[in-house]
């Protein structure tokens, strides 16, 4: 094995991840839970549902304000990451962990669950990434580096469905795949694979699936994205959950890693919760014991980013009303296009906000005992036992497949008769099932069925694969590695293409969405002028700023005919050379005791406060409060003036108590209003003749340093700056002044 | 099919039900509808069953599929295609690996035909 490891301040290294994989073997199968931890400290809050912290992540943007604290919420949270380059989905696969995400799932590429067999090598996929066994290995070992970086067990995931489901099943629990979607409705409703192979395979996949510890994910949720009106399948949704869910059981999973994939079925301008909690509180008491995935809708997402956040939050409040042991995430940009990284983040980052910010409800409040909800559920309930009747007196599952029972648009026993019938002798592998023979063997572990091992001396309850000295679940030395079989379609080539941007060490960079030097951008415009205009003029403008393959992605009216907001992607043509860019330096830090000597040796006194008509006081007091390392703790003698102080009186208050300095503060930034204050404050001071010998310092979070000081001011302070950069530039600009 | 919602009417008797009740009943349903499908499960295989036990009997993708269809081919798959592989092994006195690869080149077959049951499970 290479001793590749990752380190916190280095980029992930792709090469080195894909060396020596044909003897990489994973380090544990199956899945990981968070560990809760109750009533955690930190900085002085206390979480009630919170889980273990993890070493090393990147808090919320609000974290600054409270010692970087970065408390995870209970449930695992999931990630989907499949661009159709697995060699880049690592990296976003690092992004999303360092952003709170232990359960990363990969999409499988257009076509795969038609794949007669396992699919090997590395080619390119669409929509998704085609799962093969050194895709699955390149991305569990990178996963290893990574949980051990993030401090977390990270889940990986993929989908254990189509024709050659008992397969891929074997390849993940040999190559340590710790979670799957496997429901073999999906097979039958929405990949018309034949109904009955369907079962018998489903029957062995979920046998192996269970020998390997893995959580299993139904596919119930597709029937709520696929009815014309997602709500009335409610009853349905529950059959469907139990149809599997009680099938898993039966095939040896323990319920405790069966995983009820919900999603709160409507969305806004419908009264969402309203209508979602009655099914929520229906579901997990029917199923209880059974494990929830919380997922997010889907059905009705739409181009606007923050249209989908907001239902994605209601739907978080579902879960926290009732319970999510995992809260999945969709990303927000869904409907537009195969997710992108900065969204997969967003979609994290959407996650941990809310449910920490939701930490404890329900020791405040608790949902009603009688009325509404309890009426509701109720009738849930009941129809979903009345659903379960009818296909039973209709002759069975198959039967009631036949009829178009499912995915019905009607709220059972309502039926509009738009359902999907399947044809028991019809679909993908009709006539491939074959009837077991009085000597039918199969001399491996994890085998579900008949399996005449007494016809070899083997007693009840000996292992079948003690026959041929054990298999690859107990040997996997024995299992056969293939690298490519293509040699256009494969990673090398493909990394080959965008070498020169590759990390480390990469001396181009170009802007990037989903792939390596895939060069794509996003705009946001503004047009005062109806859609269509609006839409015209933003590929123009996009042309005219030398985009390619420009696309609007989002419109929304802001008035029908007054204004249009437009979102448009396209390409840029060029790379940037790394060691042409001017990087402005850090900012310039004296050491605390160096500061405080300087202090002791001339004392320092300034005068300070928000100007203008500007009622911000929060940064300012960062800057100056001892308790927030502000400059008062250097020994710095501070007149505060407050906020909205007129600029004069920042001047004259200056020159009454003998300041040597001058900090204005100046948060409002609309028609530039901050470097109008700022230059202001200059011109007073020269007017009064004080500008000489009073060190004048500005800062904002829209202030910047070079425009600051072309305002007017000696020095000019940014969002993150510390009381430390102040007082190290007051000494520094009166050791200059001298 | 075209219904409208009769839930009040269909639910009579299910309305005196205690929750818990329900619940049972929900779940005897659920039982009595799959018990079908995983008995089915018992007494049938399908290629994709048998390449999954070649896989796990140290065969290659590649190779898995090569001994399932020439087993599928040969009417033999219904004694399980890790069966052929094993009895090939045994017949032969070659490791399970050998023995597959040589039923991959077209050796070994002869003979095996007969050795097995025609009886269904």
């Amino acid at each position: 094995m290479s001793g590749y490891r990752l380190e916190p301040d280095a980029p992930l290294d792709v090469r080195e991840v894909l060396k020596d994989l044909k003897s990489y073997r994973p380090r544990r199968r199956g899945w990981t839970w968070r560990k809760p931890a109750p009533g955690l400290k930190m900085r002085g809050f206390t979480y009630q549902d919170a889980s273990e912290p993890l070493e090393r992540s990147v808090p919320l943007p609000p974290a600054h304000h409270f010692g970087n604290i970065d408390p995870q919420p209970g449930p695992v949270i999931t990630t989907e990451i499949a661009s159709g380059r697995f060699e880049d989905d690592i990296r976003r696969m690092r992004m999303a962990a360092h952003h709170g995400a232990d359960h990363i799932m990969v999409i499988r590429t257009a076509g795969q669950s038609h794949f007669d067999g396992l699919i090997e090598g590395t080619p390119q996929g669409v929509g998704g990434v085609p799962i093969t066994r050194k895709q699955i290995r390149a991305q569990r070992k990178a996963l290893d580096m990574i949980e051990d970086e993030v401090g977390r067990p990270i889940n990986y995931h993929s989908y254990v469905s189509g024709v050659a489901g008992p397969e891929i099943a074997v390849l993940f629990a040999e190559e340590g795949v710790n979670g799957a979607h496997q429901d073999p409705q999906y097979n039958v409703l929405y990949r018309s694979i034949n109904m009955a192979r369907s079962f018998v395979d489903a029957c062995e996949s979920k046998k192996i699936m269970a020998w390997a510890d893995m959580a299993q994910i139904d596919g119930a949720h597709n029937a709520n994205a696929t009815a014309r009106e997602a709500w009335k399948v409610m009853p349905e949704l529950m059959v469907q959950h139990a149809i599997n869910a009680q099938f898993s059981v039966a095939c040896g999973m323990p319920k405790g890693l069966v995983c009820l994939s919900t999603v709160p079925p409507t969305a806004t301008p419908a009264p969402c919760v309203h209508m979602d909690l009655p099914y929520a509180v229906a579901l997990r008491e029917l199923f209880s014991g059974f494990r929830m995935r919380a997922q997010m809708n889907t059905k009705y997402i739409q181009s606007s980013t923050r249209e989908a956040t907001v239902t994605h939050v209601l739907n978080m409040l579902i879960s926290k009303l009732t319970s999510a042991d995992i809260q999945s995430t969709i990303t927000p940009d869904e409907g537009r296009n195969v997710p992108w990284h900065i969204y997969n983040i967003e979609a994290c980052d959407t996650a941990r906000q809310t449910l920490i910010g939701l930490d404890g409800l329900m020791d405040m409040v608790e949902l009603k005992p009688e009325g509404y909800l309890r009426d509701q559920a109720r009738e849930l309930k009941e129809r979903a036992v009345l659903f379960m009747e009818e296909i039973l007196a209709s002759g069975g599952y198959f039967k009631a497949v036949e009829d178009g029972f499912f995915v019905d648009s009607g709220f059972f026993p309502e039926r509009i008769g738009d359902g999907i019938a399947r044809d028991l002798s019809g679909g993908i592998g009709a006539g491939s099932l074959i009837p077991r023979k009085k000597d039918y063997l199969a001399p491996v572990t994890a085998h579900y069925g008949y399996n005449n091992t007494a016809q070899y001396g083997l007693k009840a309850g000996e292992s079948p694969a003690s026959l041929i000295g054990g298999c690859t679940l107990e040997r996997p030395e024995l299992i056969q590695y293939i690298d490519e079989l293509d040699e256009t379609d494969n990673v090398a080539a493909r990394m080959a293409e965008s070498e020169e941007l590759r990390q480390p060490g990469a001396k181009y960079l170009k802007p990037e969405m989903e792939w390596l030097g895939d060069g794509t951008v996003m705009l946001t415009l503004f047009f005062p002028a109806e859609k269509k205009v609006a839409q015209a003029a933003a590929l123009e403008a996009a042309r005219r700023m030398n985009l390619t393959d420009a696309e609007v992605i989002s419109l929304e009216v802001m008035h029908p005919v007054d204004g249009t907001r437009v979102e448009v992607k396209g390409k840029v043509p060029f790379s940037i050379a790394v060691d042409e860019l001017v990087i402005p330096p850090e900012p310039e830090v004296l050491g605390d005791d160096a500061i405080r000597a300087a202090i002791e040796e001339r004392p320092l006194k300034v005068v300070c406060g928000t100007v203008g008509e500007d009622e911000h006081s929060v940064g300012l007091r960062e800057i100056i409060d001892i308790k927030h390392g502000g400059i008062e703790g250097y020994g710095i003698q501070v007149h505060y003036l407050g906020t909205s102080v007129p600029p004069e009186k920042l001047v004259s208050a200056a020159i009454e108590v003998g300041a040597d300095a001058i900090l204005a503060s100046t948060i409002i930034s609309h028609d530039n209003i901050h470097y109008k204050n700022i230059a202001l404050i200059d011109r007073i001071a020269r007017e009064m003749g004080v500008r000489d010998r009073l060190i004048f310092l500005a800062g904002g979070t829209q202030v910047t340093p070079e425009l600051a000081r072309e305002a007017g001011a000696d020095e000019g302070f940014g969002r993150g700056s510390k009381g430390v950069h102040v007082a190290t530039s007051l000494i520094k600009l009166r050791d200059t002044q001298k | 099919m075209k219904r409208a919602d009769d839930f009040d009417t269909r639910r009579e008797h299910l309305q005196g039900l205690s929750d818990r009740a329900l619940h049972e009943r929900f779940w005897s349903l659920a039982e009595r509808l799959t018990n079908p499908l995983l008995e089915m499960g018992r007494f049938y295989t399908s290629p994709s069953i048998e390449r999954s036990v070649l896989l796990r009997m140290g065969f290659s993708s590649i190779e898995a599929k090569a001994l399932v269809d020439a087993c599928l081919e040969k009417g033999l798959l219904g004694h399980g295609a890790g069966h052929v592989v094993y009895k090939a092994g045994q017949q032969s006195g070659k490791s399970v690996r050998e023995a597959g690869l040589a039923l991959i080149r077209g050796e070994g077959w002869e003979g095996l035909d007969s050795s097995f049951s025609k009886e269904d499970a």
